[in-house]
């Protein structure tokens, strides 16, 4: 008779949550001919689902034939990958010299204040990821930060308000 | 017949509204029934003026700056498409002083054309170092490098001839070429501008290594946070390929070179070249210790010509021209140009490509216009976060590498990021170990360790506890960080630390004897 530790009525851990399997299945087939593809199959895992949920790191070290040890080093190595959704918005406030030279700091606690979390937290009701980033190479027109992809640039604590206004009404 | 106005899609001016302004310029230009043609050229480097619109008029390219949405009503009401008078005018963009005082080679194109235009860039001397390399034997290809004295824009500042030299060298199955494009450093975007503004001519110095060096494969590694950068060069090498300037037999040469772009995912270390090679392999971005060198066991195992962008971008100018054209550029053993950036707090800061030589003074006070907020100048960090940091009494100080390692700085990839008299400097220092410790990639203890002990020593510092051991425990561990890390981050952190006391131990509650903090 098999016991199951823990019993049965444990809560299902993070690393064996259900997650769209084919979805990944399609990334692992197009890059299996890359050599040194673990990046972009992870980037891709992203892209398509939001995160890489930590189920699929067996999948994709079956595929590679990696261990999981040696994928799950790789998605926590690198800052960009997240291991769990973020908000509909993920806003990135520059936090390096040639923006920390043109107010960023003030810029980093007026966003704090306005969103009510901190850097590297969501906003209660989800809307809002606020992260540092370390240069988007806008350092002639800083303080810059980057909404969704978009890049901002000479940015005001009320343009970014505006900025982030506009975003939260559109979803 | 249409009138040709360019807007640039470099990012510096997408982040100001460029989009919105080129589509107000083609509706505004609709509803008045004019023929106008939008050309998204790159940036010409004046950020400050960004987005900067530029009409082709018979007399020349005339510039406005600038341009928001709301200007783009009265531009055309002052007939701007004639070259018209208006408070955003600049006049001929030739003659800016701005530009005109540059020497621009390796940005001669970029600003200028459009840069996914092959027609452009075959018309803008494109491919002619190419097109002299193949005609040429491989290894006078490398000895034109040789003699052209350039050295390793990414920073490091070794020279790419003989680096090149090793890897033809080399007897290998396969060869690589790695382009490093992980420009993490702040205040440079000279890599980005060049991928964003003049994809091919990087295209173009991959495929001369290539040759040169007997590789036929190329990655160009770069930053998640250069999206258009990506789009930009993928859309170039599509183009490339097409047209048979990549791929198995290149103009009927017979000489095979193709190349990918990687992204990387947000790490500062992949910078590092070994860290570099381990993230295109698809490993944590973590050193490897040298030896061996990557010349000889590189990416995949096998040799890899490792350079930066701007290297790389300044390779076919050096083959179109010759090597002793581009040495007559600069000063003492650094030769050519160096594209500096101006970045923080300056008044008109952007893109400059100057000869090696010219002073921090000039590009802070000429180019940059001194600061924005209008306050004194206090400090200049020079070389990125890994980079010294200067007081205003070394403002005379020439750009050159022998010159800045006197005083204990680098010019590393170029950048100059410049505080006013509000910069409190203990916390500059403090941030500089904070840095290092967020993005050591782990392998070696002085860097992972010594960051976090850093920061924290520099915290007790300023609280003012145990002043004097903390501070003789800082310098301590400044020594063995810069003695005994594997690479320049863990090695090279301990600089604008030390150099923020040397300069400004008032900051830190400390007496004022510069010597105390003297490296070396």
């Amino acid at each position: 008779m098999k016991v199951r530790i823990g019993g049965p009525e444990r809560a299902p851990r993070a690393d064996e949550a259900p997650y769209d399997q084919d979805a990944v299945a399609e990334v692992l087939a197009r890059w299996r001919d890359t050599p040194g593809n673990l990046l972009p199959i992870l980037h891709d895992i992203q892209a398509r689902l939001g995160h890489i949920p930590p189920a699929s790191v067996r999948q994709v070290a079956k595929a590679l034939g990696r261990s999981r040890a040696e994928v799950h080093g790789v998605i926590t190595f690198y800052h960009d990958f997240r291991q769990a959704p973020a908000g509909r918005h993920v806003l990135k406030v520059c936090q390096a010299e040639s923006c920390q030279a043109m107010g960023s700091r003030a810029l980093t606690a007026h966003l704090e204040r306005a969103l009510g979390c901190a850097l590297g937290e969501t906003t209660a009701d989800g809307s809002v990821t606020l992260e540092p980033i370390y240069c988007l190479g806008l350092c002639a027109a800083s303080p810059a930060l980057m909404l969704d992809g978009a890049l901002h640039a000479r940015v005001t604590p009320a343009a970014a308000d505006a900025l982030l206004a506009a975003a939260r009404e559109g979803a | 017949m249409s009138v040709t106005v360019f807007v640039p899609r470099d990012s510096f001016a997408m982040a100001l509204g460029a989009d919105r302004v080129a589509q107000a310029i083609a509706v505004e230009a609709a509803a008045r029934g004019l023929a106008v043609r939008v050309v998204r050229n790159g940036s010409r480097g004046m950020a400050w003026l960004e987005p900067f619109v530029e009409v082709q008029t018979p007399a020349g390219r005339t510039g406005y700056g600038p341009v928001s949405v709301r200007d783009v009503e009265s531009l055309f009401a002052a007939g701007f498409l004639q070259g018209g008078a208006h408070p955003l005018a600049h006049g001929a963009v030739d003659a800016m002083p701005w530009l005109a005082r540059q020497e621009r080679l390796t940005y001669a194109r970029v600003g200028v054309t459009d840069p996914l235009s092959l027609d452009d860039y075959l018309a803008h001397d494109g491919f002619r170092g190419l097109r002299r390399a193949l005609g040429m034997a491989p290894g006078a290809v490398v000895e034109e490098v040789v003699a052209s004295g350039l050295r390793g824009r990414g920073g490091a500042a070794f020279p790419t001839g003989i680096k090149w030299r090793t890897v033809a060298g080399a007897e290998a199955p396969r060869k690589y070429i790695a382009c490093n494009a992980d420009e993490g450093d702040s205040g440079t975007y000279s890599d980005r501008m060049i991928m964003e503004g003049d994809p091919y001519v990087l295209i173009e110095g991959m495929a001369i290594a290539g040759y040169a060096v007997g590789a036929t494969y190329g990655y160009i590694y770069t930053r998640s946070e250069y999206p258009l950068a990506i789009a930009t060069l993928e859309e170039a090498i599509r183009r490339a390929r097409a047209a048979g300037w990549l791929g198995a037999d290149i103009q009927g040469s017979g000489v095979s070179f193709d190349l990918e772009v990687r992204m990387g995912a947000g790490a500062y270390i992949c910078g590092e070249e070994t860290a570099m090679l381990e993230s295109l392999e698809g490993k944590r971005g973590q050193i490897r210790p040298k030896p061996p060198l990557p010349a000889l066991k590189g990416l995949f195992g096998m040799p890899t010509v490792v350079n930066n962008v701007i290297s790389l971008a300044t390779v076919p100018i050096i083959l179109d021209r010759g090597g002793a054209f581009y040495a007559e550029f600069g000063m003492g053993r650094s030769r050519g140009t160096l594209p500096i950036q101006l970045a923080g707090n300056l008044r008109t800061p952007g893109l400059v490509e100057k000869a090696f030589g010219v002073t921090l003074r000039e590009l802070v006070e000429d180019w940059g216009g001194g600061t924005a907020s209008g306050r004194p100048v206090r400090a200049v960090q020079v070389g990125g976060p890994l980079g010294a940091y200067f007081d205003a009494s070394l403002l005379d100080l020439p750009l050159d590498y022998e010159a800045f390692a006197k005083e204990q700085g680098i010019v590393g990839h170029g950048g100059i990021v410049v505080f006013d008299d509000t910069v409190d400097m203990a916390e500059q220092a403090r941030y500089a170990m904070e840095f290092c410790a967020i993005e050591s990639c782990g392998k070696c203890t002085p860097c992972r360790i010594g960051s976090t002990r850093g920061r924290e020593l520099i915290e007790r510092i300023i609280r003012g506890e145990d002043v004097a051991a903390s501070h003789a425990q800082l310098l301590a561990l400044c020594d063995v960080m810069e003695h005994a890390s594997l690479c320049a981050l863990g090695g090279m952190a301990p600089l604008p630390v030390l150099s923020a006391l040397r300069f400004f131990p008032g900051d830190f509650g400390l007496a004022g004897d510069r010597e105390v903090a003297h490296v070396g």
